[in-house]
């Protein structure tokens, strides 16, 4: 980086990564993530917030914004954003609620109940998988909206539609919005950032945070700028509706921007739409000032200030949460936090089993891997007694059974939901080799391919390969390939 | 007329003429209030001493869909009409 480069002030001290540019440009992403809340009942009334039911059946005079009708606040979803933002290592603060203003059919008031100048969660952060920080600028309560249908258009879409019909069972349901600092670099860190947010709402109970139900909804901010320049302008792209789509939408996005600033064009700031079906974004509309939406605090609201006692007991309260997990996996297995083993086993709630697994005198390691290949279809609580599991490995690692002779006795251990792997070894003819017959084997290996053998002698290192092999075969798999290894170093002197 | 369009408020030449200056008489009156030193005064948010007023997350019957959708300008399939959206942006 050159000395004349600009102080960028939002660049969050981050180095640019050559590996991270496209085309020699840098990508900015902020993300904002709405996440429905898993209360039983709505932000301010007491309708059912449920998914999926006949339209308009859960509503009642505050959903509707019927004259003279009060909102009274959900304490519970307050709780659940105060779990939101200790989780995300917010400072929970006094808050106020605010009106934003603007007319569309599916929020029958003419405003939105939203938090504004003083969101309950500030200045938090999210810590991705390979240790890289995104800051989190607010986490704040408002309500959701209706949902429109578009009729008369082609597919479904808004454009052209003849008329929209609206179902306001979703109205009024609690959300909380998570805003990230312009922190991520790529379209693949967007991906993880949303993936773990994901994880993070799971295990505090938050929300069931299902995006293809909409409980978990993503507006990406993107720019471009070359390193070193202030930021770019930004397009906030709306309807990512996937972690996959989620991806595609970024790059697809800064794609476009680059070719319109190569060709000597201006990106303006505006709201986009992204097309799942045709891959693209479109312009939804210019982005509103903060001005036209005329905030000013809901005069039928009190302030929201949870006591120092209320929000100990609910930071008291969170579980142990993805990374900590991963962190405490990776380090009693001998593994990276960050590998997939250790990413997948923690994702499927199996983390606990795998420790199990230790405390009963079984490798960890090994349960790891074993886990990880062939507990897919298991839950958290696999059906298979960590002790069978225990089992299993310390005869692995006491070279009783080979790797591969493992894996066949647990395949069977899986589907009969547990068995006693020491039987099921016999039973398979699974007797692993003793010493003495390895070596006799080892020997005639060495016989056979005198040449290898020389070679190995030599320091060639891939000659080792041909006598491993060799033995694997007269052997009929069952030796160990990392005892015939230690013997054939043995035998070389 | 900026503030009338965004309020959907129609008004004819001669009340854009009298809330004019009615809201730039109110403008004035919020720029002698910004004159002042007010540092040390904790804003109001609210005229009453209220704070945390909460329900419980317990799920209470609302209204019928049918008495309130029979009430609509128009309905369909259980849902509300309205004309198409795109319409009605700014």
């Amino acid at each position: 980086m050159s000395d004349n480069r600009l102080v960028n002030p939002l660049d969050n001290g981050r180095p640019t990564l050559v590996d991270n540019l496209i085309d020699g440009w840098e990508l900015v992403v902020g993300l904002e993530v709405h996440v429905e809340l898993a209360t039983a009942t709505k932000l301010f009334s007491a309708s059912a917030n449920r998914f999926g039911d006949e339209p308009n059946i859960h509503i009642d005079p505050v959903t509707l914004g019927l004259p003279g009708a009060l909102p009274v606040l959900n304490r519970h979803a307050v709780e659940l954003a105060m779990r939101i933002g200790l989780a995300l290592d917010c400072t929970v603060q006094p808050s106020t609620f605010h009106r934003k203003n603007y007319f569309y059919p599916d929020m029958p008031k003419a405003y939105q109940i939203s938090q504004y100048d003083q969101p309950i969660n500030i200045d938090g952060h999210l810590d991705l998988p390979n240790g890289q920080r995104i800051g989190i600028e607010r986490a704040h309560l408002e309500e959701d909206t209706g949902k429109s249908t578009h009729v008369g258009g082609p597919s479904g879409r808004i454009h052209g539609s003849s008329h929209s019909l609206i179902d306001f069972n979703r109205a009024g349901v609690p959300l909380v919005e998570i805003v990230s600092r312009p922190d991520m670099r790529t379209a693949e860190e967007a991906r993880q950032y949303v993936t773990e947010l994901r994880g993070i709402l799971l295990a505090v109970g938050a929300s069931d945070a299902k995006m293809e139900e909409g409980s978990m909804r993503c507006d990406v901010n993107v720019s471009v700028h070359k390193p070193g320049t202030m930021f770019g302008t930004r397009c906030e792209i709306k309807n990512v509706n996937s972690v996959r789509s989620l991806g595609r939408a970024t790059e697809y996005e800064a794609r476009r921007q680059i070719a319109m600033i190569e060709a000597g064009e201006t990106v303006r700031q505006e709201t986009r739409h992204w097309d799942e079906n045709d891959g693209r974004t479109y312009t939804l509309r210019t982005k509103e000032d903060a001005d036209d939406y005329r905030y000013f605090l809901e005069p039928d609201l009190v302030p929201l200030d949870p006591s120092p006692e209320w929000i100990q007991a609910v930071r008291e309260a969170l579980p142990m949460l993805p990374g900590a997990r991963r962190t405490r996996l990776g380090a009693a297995t001998g593994t990276a936090p960050d590998s997939e083993a250790v990413m997948v086993v923690v994702e499927r709630g199996q983390d606990d089993y795998v420790l199990a697994v230790g405390h009963l005198g079984g490798d960890v390691a090994r349960a790891l891997v074993h886990v990880k290949e062939a507990y897919a279809d298991q839950g958290a609580e696999p059906s298979v007694a960590a002790q069978d599991l225990a089992l299993l490995t310390r005869m692995e690692v006491g070279g009783k059974l080979t790797a591969t002779q493992a894996k066949a006795v647990l395949a069977d251990i899986v589907e009969a939901g547990g068995g006693d792997a020491q039987a099921i070894a016999v039973a398979k003819g699974f007797e692993a080799l003793d010493t003495s017959s390895l070596e006799a084997l080892v020997d005639q290996a060495i016989a056979e391919n005198a040449d290898a053998w020389s070679k190995f002698q030599a320091g060639e290192g891939k000659a080792l390969g041909a006598l491993v092999g060799a033995v694997m075969k007269s052997s009929q798999g069952k030796a160990d390939g990392k005892l015939v290894t230690a013997l054939l170093n043995a035998k070389k002197g | 007329m900026k503030v009338a369009k965004l309020a959907r408020l129609d008004l004819d030449p001669d009340e854009i003429d009298r809330t004019t200056s009615q809201l730039a008489g109110m403008l004035e009156h919020f720029a002698d209030m910004d004159a002042l030193d007010l540092t040390d005064v904790v804003p109001m948010t609210q005229p009453y001493p209220l704070r945390n007023v909460f329900r419980e997350d317990v799920v209470v019957e609302g209204l019928l869909r049918d008495e309130v959708l029979a009430e609509a300008p128009a309905a369909e399939d259980h849902r509300f009409r309205v004309p198409p959206i795109l319409g009605l942006d700014l």
